[in-house]
This record gives structure tokens, sequence and C-alpha cells, in this order.
């Protein structure tokens, strides 16, 4: 057995001085971290300090820990990938109100996750860093270099809305409080997701010119109704915890790998044959397609079929354009097909570019209602209705199919019942092929 | 009859599916997307298939989060991909950005929808072969991988993650709705399973080096060793920001090196001549398909025509076309869009004659066609 021993570190800032303005509050709230960070005595390399973008994006340099400095808004969604993927991390995110602003969905997803890392906010109520515009949290009426005749949005409450979306630790406070190192380390230890909004002062835009001071500070929170102190603590399942707890019967079980269907037939092709089926979303046009595509398989027959339906898979059209071939094909498009089956209004409304292409040597098989089709092909109409059992709407397009292999006969009808009676549905199914057979007489 | 006295080992099987055994068995463990068709199946798969093999996949709340994830993931030593169409694309537009400025390997699936815009979510295209490549600020390179079949959205995504961790940068598989979606079977035996890919790592040290300019340096990992950092802005080898004019130029230059010295490891292309063609047919993705079939059927009426499909889109593989264009008078260059890779043909083409085939109306380019594009 091995023994590691962690020295305690004495400080977790390297030597350089902070780049702030003068009297700028963000200084003493990374202070305020690494003693929080000394009084967890935390290892630097385990911590991971995610920054945002603004003068608060500056910090993490002036830490010895690990870190990442990435894009406007977006480190809440670093940090959840980083503590994801190493759940040993402490991972700490240091973003300004703007990146609540820019960000605002991804502080929301990350409390509703409860994802185990704890967001620093450094709201002095302005961008700093591009020139004291408003941001989300600039109160109402606050004079900034974009709302120069007062601002006329209402301040986001940031404890509020991740507090009522399930973050676990919530805590407003500013960067003067005296206890600040103590909520630090405690929104730390906590398990799930902690958010302290702390406020300060930007002694260069919105100090200036809102004659803003430590003083006000928390009369205007009361004033705004954002009170001050720790406002939720819950312990609620963290959530790569929760992830690895819900996953673990999972884990070691077969990914899904290639399964080769069996082949016990031959088919009779010598050329590769295309059968276009035209019929309605939600009528299983493409398992149809699938089943005969399958049954050519297992004659060993290659196949493709290519699907085309609107964004709303369960009304308008769906169309598939199946190939079987006795060699292999690359993938293109049916503009010929040698059979056609329309098996709906939605699907004749598709269809007129296949039979006006088609001649006498192809075949289509249609319903009584578009029996008079301007094409050369010749023309089998089928009536549902002459079936002795009706024919659900999901079951015409495996009918016509079988129909149309019936009369064609590529490959053994014995191969198609097979591929039918293998998968899910195999009762109707099987009932669909045999019907589909009956009818082709 | 069947001619063939060996019993066939086929599958049914679509291009998604092959896009995730691929990345499964080139040793992804985390995947963050959001639902887009035609990109969603990848997605649904992967919450499905990754925990099997211990690792993550989660829905972001919008691509810009998948993405952010993946990033922070990557760093923590997970080999990351995410999926989307075009739409997601553009969101993830300022994100391949900081991918290349951190150097990180992420592999990025593209399942090509028709545009602009909304689009058509169920519509092919091929419109984004530019825009994958210059969709981020800066104009640095990236790596685009199109596969044009079942078999080779597998083994050019398994590709994707070599290149990914070669090069330390976004790789992108450039696919599109027929290719992801249609049901397909391929000879199981076709595409062997591949054993993981290696990510070279380093415990300890700083986080970059670009010494020679190309070198690409061993990974480093959060919790691994000593702490090192991670910065999207301009910064030397330790990762700190700098404004350093020698320094900065270093590791821009480093960015574009690192692959353009590298070509050859990242050329790919089907190559298919025809001795004495003076025509050649230089296709790539859904359209290949068409190209294939188009000149299999010329040849059988003894026209001499030539073949090339395209694997690796970017970096542009110029050897292997100049190479295919020996000899060549005319280039006949099919695509899902008004001509958007035809104009990087073009260039290298010099003066012979370069044809468009052309179609945006969601339909594929037919094999007739081509055929007539080549007569
Ligand atoms: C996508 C994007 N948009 C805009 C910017 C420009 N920008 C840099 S910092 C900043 C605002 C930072 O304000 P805040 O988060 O409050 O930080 P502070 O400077 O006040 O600490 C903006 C908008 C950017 N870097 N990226
Ligand atoms: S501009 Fe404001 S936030 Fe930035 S350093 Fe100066 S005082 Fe601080
Ligand atoms: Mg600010």
């Amino acid at each position: 057995m091995s023994v590691i021993t962690i020295t305690p570190v004495s400080t977790f800032r390297t030597d350089d001085p902070y780049p702030f303005c003068p009297g700028c509050g963000h200084g003493p709230i990374l202070d305020r971290l690494n003693e929080a960070m000394i009084k967890l005595n935390l290892d630097p390399a385990k911590v991971v300090i995610v920054s945002d973008i603004g003068c608060s994006g500056l910090s993490d340099q002036y830490f010895i820990t690990s870190a990442f400095h990435g894009l406007h808004g977006r480190s809440t969604t670093y940090a959840t990938g980083i503590k994801l993927a190493n759940p040993d991390l402490e991972v700490v995110v240091i973003m300004g109100d703007g990146g609540t602003g820019i960000g605002g969905t991804h502080l929301v997803s990350a409390a509703r996750r409860n994802v185990g890392i704890t967001v620093i906010v450094m709201n002095n109520l302005n961008f700093g860093m591009t020139g004291g515009q408003h941001s989300t949290t600039t109160p109402e009426g606050g004079i900034t270099s974009t709302t120069p005749l007062g601002n006329l949005e209402h301040p986001l409450d940031i404890c509020a809305t991740v507090g009522v979306n399930g973050a676990a630790y919530v805590y407003r406070g500013s960067s003067f409080d005296s206890d600040l190192a103590d909520r630090f380390a405690a929104a730390m230890a906590k398990p799930g997701f902690a958010v302290l909004d702390i406020w300060d002062l930007c002694t260069a835009y919105y100090v200036r010119s809102n004659k803003f001071t430590r003083a006000g500070m928390e009369d205007s929170m009361r004033s705004w109704g954002m009170e001050p102190g720790l406002l939720y603590d819950r312990d609620s399942v963290e959530y790569s915890t929760g992830y690895r707890l819900a996953h673990a019967a999972l884990v070691g079980t077969p990914v899904m790998s290639a399964h080769p269907i069996p082949v016990g037939y031959a088919h009779s092709l010598d050329r590769p044959m295309s059968l276009v089926v035209a019929g309605s979303a939600g009528g299983k046009v493409r398992s149809a397609s699938r089943l005969v595509a399958l049954g050519g398989i297992r004659s060993g027959l290659w196949a493709a079929q290519r699907d085309d339906y609107p964004v709303t898979v369960k009304s308008g059209h769906s169309v598939s354009e199946l190939w079987i071939a006795p060699g292999e094909m690359p993938l293109t498009a049916v503009t010929r097909p040698d059979v056609l089956a329309i098996i709906s209004s939605d699907g004749y409304g598709k269809a007129g570019p296949y039979f006006a292409a088609m001649n006498s040597a192809d075949l289509i098989l249609t319903i009584p209602e578009h029996s008079h089709l301007e094409t050369k092909a010749r023309v089998v109409v089928i009536d549902p209705k002459s079936a002795p059992k009706r024919i659900p709407k999901t079951s015409m397009g495996l009918v016509y199919l079988s129909a149309a292999l019936a009369i064609r006969n590529p490959y053994p009808l014995d191969a198609l019942r097979e591929a039918a009676g293998a998968g899910s549905f195999a009762e109707v199914n099987i009932e669909a092929v045999e019907t589909g057979i009956d009818l082709a007489g | 009859m069947t001619t063939n006295t060996e019993v066939p080992r086929r599958e049914y099987v679509d291009g998604t599916t092959a896009i995730v055994r691929g990345a499964i068995d080139a040793g992804c463990t985390f995947f963050a997307g959001y639902p887009i068709t035609p990109a969603s199946g990848i997605l649904m798969a992967m919450m499905r298939e990754i925990p099997k093999v211990g690792g993550i996949a989660i829905q972001g709340e919008d691509e810009i989060a998948s993405i952010g994830m993946c990033l922070g993931a990557a760093m923590s030593g997970a080999k990351a991909m995410t999926a989307t169409s075009g739409p997601g694309i553009s969101l993830y537009s300022e994100s391949i950005g900081l991918a290349i400025m951190g150097e990180v390997p992420l592999v990025i699936v593209d399942v090509q929808r028709l545009g602009p815009a909304t689009g058509g979510a169920t519509t092919v295209a091929q419109g984004d072969v530019q825009f994958v490549r210059w969709g981020t600020a800066g104009g640095y390179p990236v790596i685009v991988l199109a596969p044009s079949s079942v078999p080779e959205s597998y083994s050019l995504t398994v590709k994707a993650f070599e290149l990914a961790e070669r090069f330390r940068c976004p790789v992108f598989v450039l696919t599109d709705k027929e290719l992801a979606m249609t049901l397909s079977a391929v000879d199981v035996d076709e595409y062997p399973a591949v054993d993981g890919v290696e990510r070279a790592e380093k415990h300890e040290g700083l986080p970059y080096s670009w010494d020679p300019v190309d070198a690409v340096d061993p990974m480093r990992r959060y919790g691994e060793g000593d702490a090192f950092r991670f910065t999207g802005s301009t910064h030397d080898e330790g990762a700190y920001i700098t404004k350093n004019a020698t320094k900065v130029g270093a590791l821009n230059e480093h960015l574009i090196a690192k692959i353009e010295v590298h070509r050859d490891e990242i050329e790919m292309v089907d190559a298919d001549f025809a001795p004495d063609a003076g025509t050649i047919v230089v296709s790539y993705g859904v359209t290949a398909g068409a190209a294939r079939a188009a000149v299999a059927r010329l040849r059988t009426q003894g026209v001499a025509v030539s073949n090339l499909v395209v694997q690796s889109l970017w970096p542009i593989p110029e050897t292997a076309l100049n190479d295919a264009f020996e000899g060549i008078e005319r280039i006949v260059v099919p695509e899902l869009n008004m001509g958007l890779y035809r104009r990087e043909i073009e260039r290298i083409a010099a003066d012979r004659e370069v044809i468009g085939v052309n179609r945006i109306d969601g339909g594929l380019i037919t094999i007739d066609e081509i055929m007539e594009a080549i007569r």
C-alpha cells in the first residue's frame, strides 16, 4: 500500500497582483475564495477554476489551481462537462453578471440538473470590461453607458431563479461580507449545484455613474426585494452521482453490434429491382419496405431503402423507395420504379413523377380511388374491401408489397414470411403478407 | 439465382448506427447533443449505448451547451463527440473556435439537411461543405471527412477520432439525411470492428508546445499530475494570456502548420481510374452513390471514365486531386448545392473544363443526370 501525503498549501494564489481597477470588488472576492480553498485543505491539482469572460474572467490566472477560461456565458457548460467526466474534481465557476445574461439558460439548466459545481457570480451590476453597459442585473433606473436615461428593464434575481429551479445551495451577499470565505467553503463542500450571487463594486463604471456605495448596497438589495443570506440549502442527488447510479446496471452489457441476417433462400433476380410504396405517414410504410428488404436479404439479395416523409412523422405522405439487387449497389434515387404501390391519397399526391416515368414492363398496384393514372405501366387495382378481413391502415403497405412480390417473384415468398415472423408485430405482419399474396390472386 | 457459393453475412442498418458504433469502438466516452432532425438518431442511440461502456451521454439545453460540455469533458480526459445539423452547427460556431484555440480533440457530426435556416428538416442537401470549413472566426483549419456509405460512416467516424487525437483539433464527419437514415444491406465483414483510439497524454508540465511549429504536444487532463491551464484567449505555452507578438505569431502559425504540414496523413480519396479516360467525376458524400453507378454504367457501354470520391474534404486533398487530373480534360462535379466544392476543384483544375451537376430541390442527383454531364 502506498501512502500519498498532500502537504497543505498555504495559498492558492500566484505571486501576481490582480489586474483590477483600484477599489474593484473582484479582488476581495477572489481573496475569500483563496481562504475557502485553504480552509477546505484542497489539492490545487484537483481544483479546476472555470472562468467566464469579462474582468471577472481574468480571475483564473491568479490561482495555482487548474483552469479553464472559455467563452462568454458558457462557463457552466464546460464545468458540467469537466465534472461529469471526472466527479472527483472540485469545479468552481467564476462569472460576471454578464455571464448570467448571455448564459442564463445554462445556469438554469445546471440548477435543474443539480450538477455538483459551485458558481460564484461577481455581480457588479454592469459589464465592466466592455465599458459599463447595462447587464441583466442592472437595477431599474440604473445609469449605464447603454442606459443613459436610466435602465428600463427589471433586474434579474439570480438567486430566486436558480433556487426555484433546483439548485442545492443558494447564497446572496457582497464582497464585504465578513464570513464570505465560510460561505464559499460551505458551497464547495455541498455535493450539488451551488450559486453565490456576490454583489460588488465596479469603481470604474457603475459606482461612478450611480453614486453607488458599499453602504447603499445592502439597502438596495432589500429595496429591490432581493434578500441577502443563505436562501436555499437542500440535499438532493447530485447529477453525475445520479447518472452513474441510474446507469450502473447497464455498464458492461453488450453495445449494439453487427448481427448477420440468416440466409436460407435463393433469389431469382439478375438485375436490380426497385419498389416504391407511396402512402401516408403513420401507416408503417417504412416498416413494410424494411420487411421486404429483409426477405430479400434472407434470399441472398442486397437492399437499400430511402424514405421520405414530412417532419410531422404522423401526418402527410410517407414514401419509401426500395432497391433489392443481386449485387452491392451504391445509394441512388429511384427514378423509374419497377413496381409502384399507391396505398393512400397522400401517397398518390407524391407518386406522379414515378408513374409518369414508368413503361409497359412496369407494374403499379393501386387502390380503387386512384385507378386512372397517366402512365404506360400495367395498372392493377386492388380493392382492400375484397379481402376477407378488414385491412388495418398500418398493414396496407405490407399487403400491397406482398401482392407485388407474389406477382413478380424476385425471391421466394417464404423468405418474406420468415422476415415478417422474425420481428415485432409478427402476427399482424404475417397476416398482412398472406392477405397480399391472396389478393394478388 | 445467387452465384455466390459462400453464404453472405449481411445486416440491414443505417449510417446513424454505423456512426454510433464507430464512435464507441473508437473509445468515445462522452456525448452531448441537442435533438434535431436528421441527427437525433445519433443522440438517442448514444443515450442508450454509451453508458454500457461506462461513458456519459447528455442532452444539452441547446447546442452551445452540448458542445461546451464536450469541451469540458475532453479536458477531463474523455473522448468526446457531438452531432447536429446545419442550424446546430450555426450555434456551435464560436465553440468550434474554442476547440481550435484550446487544441481540444472533438468529433463533430454534421448530418446535413436542406438550408438555409430551418430549411427542410427531412430533406437531403450538401450545403454545409464550406460552412463547416469556415464556420468559426479567424479562418484556421479544421479537418472534415465525408462518408459515402454505411461502412464508410463507420470507418470514417473511427478515423475522425484518430485524427482528432493526432492533431488535437475538431474533426467533422460530414454526412446527410440520406446517408444517416437510409437503411442498407451491408456486408458485416466489410467493416471489421476496431479497437479504441489512443490519446497521447502527459501528466505534468505545460499544456502546450509548438516547437517545431507543426509538432502536436501530448495532452494534459484535469486531475492527473500537477495543475495546468486552458484558455480560449491568445496564449503562451502555459495557457497564460499574452499579447507578445512573437508568442502570438508562434501560436497561430502552429494552429495552421500542425494540419497543413501533415496533409499527407489526412488525405483520403476513393480513386477508381480508367486508362485513357479524358473525363473524371469528382464527388463526395451521398452524391458519390449516383456517381459510382453512372461511371459503372458508362463503362459497360465502353466509355472510359474515371471516378474519384473525396473522403477527406478538408484540407483539400490536393496531391490526390492533382494525380487524378493527370491526362484529364473534363471534370464533372455533382453536388447537392450550387457548386460549393466545385470552386475548390476549379482552382486545382487549372484550365481544364469543370462541369457542375447541381440540385437544391431536395431530390438526389440521378444516375442519368451524371451520365449526361459525362457525355
Ligand atoms: C460572444 C461574446 N459577446 C460579447 C463579448 C464581449 N464581452 C466581453 S466581456 C463582456 C461583458 C462582461 O461583463 P461581466 O460578465 O459583468 O463581467 P465584468 O467585466 O463586469 O466583471 C462582453 C459583453 C464576448 N467576449 N463574447
Ligand atoms: S472595470 Fe469595473 S469590474 Fe473591471 S476591473 Fe475595473 S472596476 Fe473592476
Ligand atoms: Mg459585471
